[in-house]
């Protein structure tokens, strides 16, 4: 029985880490742009399929998962340039439509270059799982742990230790203030892009030994990802962290406890409960108005 | 203005007389509706693909009867209602000899009551057996069924004295039809099901699945109706939980993409294929072996990539049609129609196809072959 359980909890945080390095994205750029970023779920599958690509060509794998991560980055920032920037003080709904184009071109523009099948590259440490009390842990799970426990620290470390990273809470708080003290919004903006890109894709480079990834891989990660930053609140850093690694529980008990078949409605099921009653999330702040 | 019109109309008139003159020598109209684009499209690509080297080829060659070929192509994108649209277009505007497509079942559903009312030979690449269960008169595929699938699994379980198993089905179109027909032809083989799971087709974890299987000592094997990288990612965590049962895959598994992306945990799985997927092994007296390697041969040759057993499936349909065309030496399409019904002996990469009245298929359970990963290649199983 607590084999069982143990199964499933390894099994949902595995996925559920992935989840919350979505849903960070999706906070990075709301913080800053008020914009739901929908391509959030195309950056995670650029990392995983840009992985295979450079691996499956012989670049050394080191290198490769650099590559992996920096150019997803550049795509972000390229986006933030091209499709954002030009149309900022749009209405929110225009720009997360711009974001949902966005999408649909990289995935167009994947599909086209690196094919339409399905892409694997190994685990880092070898194939062997470890058993812990009947349950089993692939290695890669400790990857995927670990990653998104290093790429949340460097995120708070940013946040909370730096000019940069200070200069965008700021601009997240408050934009027309930040910009007389100084602050240069647009590089703000673009930051947030570069970095909610790198972040998915890191997410992106550390489960593809598990997953595999495809073109459209990103649209369910995407979704669930939003889920979880809804869950948590949006715009809270720690709420998309555990908004992430709920769902990805909530999804692995319910697929094993209750019935496979349901498994993928939980999570939009669980959104509908959270607007209705506790809009703000988890961890939201609660949102007031100035009258 | 006015004299420019009376000339063009002229010239079009001239053209349309020219045109009704060389009637004999009019194309053979090749229609067809693929889903190249959206969730199916990696059966679609290799269906087209298939299809355009053929219809080059035989132009090649001075086309069919002296006539050449036309290939008129409309991409579903996946969609089956405008498969329906697009198959409206090609028989009131395009008025095509005949059809090769559908490469879904809801695709091939959504055309059959368009081609059954205008009566065109109708030769769908879709699994399930629905298409030509009941037969209907138009439609035909020399393609393995979901039912065949079943049964010729069952049949090998039976041989290995397993009664009990778990089956795992995909929620996509094709993971359902398979359960129903798995459910339907268990009883035959004396097979129960002790545990039933699902998956989605996007589906990255499979774990809690298999660890309630993990947990029922009654499962003897389990068998998977699933396509694409479902069975794969499956094949990766049943290793790692450690589960030795026997693990099918049903057909559209068996192909080297699979093993490229279970790896090592590919050991010793089960799939079912048609010939082609091991057409290097294939013993030298196999009646299959010139088709499976000519057609290889032109195919990768031309585009540089692994055959699939769903171009293959395209080539058969396609040449069944060729044939018959041949046979009836013209494309009147109820002499055709009765041509491809009386189709026997056709060897193909998917089998031997003998039609009937009664039987718009024509393959036997044992087409199927039945496959098992050894040192990182498909061999076929003992």
């Amino acid at each position: 029985m607590l084999a069982t359980f143990l199964q499933f909890v390894i099994s949902g945080l595995t996925v559920g880490a992935v989840y919350a390095l979505v849903a960070l994205g999706f906070t990075l750029v709301y913080n800053a742009s008020h914009v739901i970023n929908f391509a959030q779920g195309e950056f995670v599958m650029l990392g995983g399929m840009l992985a295979a690509l450079f691996i499956h060509s012989g670049t050394p794998p080191a290198l490769a998962v650099v590559l992996a991560i920096l150019i997803p980055a550049l795509v972000g920032i390229l986006m933030e340039k091209v499709a954002i920037e030009p149309i900022k003080g749009a209405d929110t709904i225009t720009l997360i439509i711009v974001t949902l184009g966005v999408s649909l071109i990289v995935r167009g523009i994947v599909q086209v270059a690196l094919g339409k099948g399905t892409h694997t590259i190994p685990p880092f440490s070898g194939n062997e799982p470890i058993r812990i009390l009947g349950a089993t842990l692939p290695t890669q799970s400790l990857w995927v742990f670990g990653g998104t426990a290093v790429a949340v620290l460097l995120l708070w470390y940013f946040f909370s230790k730096t000019i940069s990273g200070k200069a965008m809470l700021a601009t997240a708080y408050n934009q027309v203030a930040s910009q007389l003290t100084g602050i240069n919004t647009n590089w703000v903006l673009m930051m947030s892009f570069a970095l909610a890109a790198a972040i998915g894709a890191i997410g992106g480079v550390l489960v593809t030994p598990i997953t595999m990834t495809s073109f459209d891989a990103g649209i369910m990660l995407g979704l669930k990802g939003f889920v979880a930053a809804v869950l948590g609140g949006m715009g809270s850093g720690p709420g998309a962290v555990v908004g992430g690694l709920l769902v990805g529980l909530i999804e692995a008990t319910a697929a094993g406890y209750i019935s496979s078949a349901y498994k993928d409605a939980i999570p939009f099921i669980l959104i509908l409960f959270i607007l209705f009653f506790m809009p703000n999330g988890l961890l939201g702040k609660k949102a007031t108005d100035r009258i | 203005m006015k004299r420019i019109s009376k000339f063009l109309s002229t010239a079009l008139l001239s053209m349309g007389i020219m045109g009704t003159a060389q009637a004999s020598d009019e194309p053979i109209k090749v229609g067809s509706v693929l889903s190249v684009t959206g969730a199916a499209a990696y059966l679609g690509t290799p269906e087209l693909q298939t299809l355009q080297m053929y219809v080059d080829r035989l132009n090649e060659q001075g086309g069919v009867l002296g006539r050449q070929l036309k290939l008129f192509h409309y991409d579903d994108g996946s969609d089956a209602a405008k498969a329906n649209g697009f198959t409206r277009r090609l028989i009131d505007d395009d008025k095509v000899d005949f059809i090769v497509g559908g490469t879904t079942t809801g695709s091939t559903m959504s055309m059959v009551p368009l081609v059954e009312r205008a009566g065109v030979p109708f030769m769908s690449l879709a699994g399930a057996v629905v298409v030509i269960d009941p037969v209907k008169k138009w439609v035909f595929k020399a393609s393995t069924t979901d039912r065949q699938a079943a049964e010729r699994v069952f049949m090998d379980m039976q041989k290995r004295g397993i009664q009990k198993i778990a089956l795992i089905s995909e929620t996509s179109g094709f993971g359902q039809s398979g359960k129903k027909q798995s459910e339907e032809v268990a009883g035959k083989y004396g097979i129960t099901f002790v545990a039933q799971e699902t998956y989605g087709p996007k589906d990255t974890d499979m774990t809690p699945q298999l660890t309630n299987i993990r947990n029922n000592p009654e499962v003897q094997a389990v068998f998977v109706f699933g396509f694409g990288q479902g069975p794969a990612i499956l094949t990766k965590n049943y290793r790692q939980l450690g589960l030795t049962h026997p693990l099918y895959h049903a057909h559209g598994v068996g192909s080297d993409e699979f093993i490229r992306l279970a790896g090592a945990d590919a050991e010793g799985a089960y799939a079912l294929a048609p010939a082609l997927m091991i057409g290097e092994s294939l013993a030298a007296d196999d009646p299959q072996r010139q088709v499976v390697q000519d057609y290889m041969k032109d195919y990768t040759g031309r585009f540089k990539e692994d055959v699939s057993m769903f171009g293959g499936q395209a080539h058969d349909n396609f040449f069944i049609v060729i044939d018959a065309i041949k046979k009836v030496g013209g494309t009147d399409k109820e002499k055709v129609r009765d041509a491809i019904e009386a189709t026997r002996g056709y060897i193909g990469t998917g089998g031997e196809v003998n039609m009937s009245p009664t039987d718009h298929m024509g393959l036997a359970v044992d087409s199927l072959r039945l496959l098992q990963v050894k040192d990182g290649k498909w061999v076929e199983a003992r």
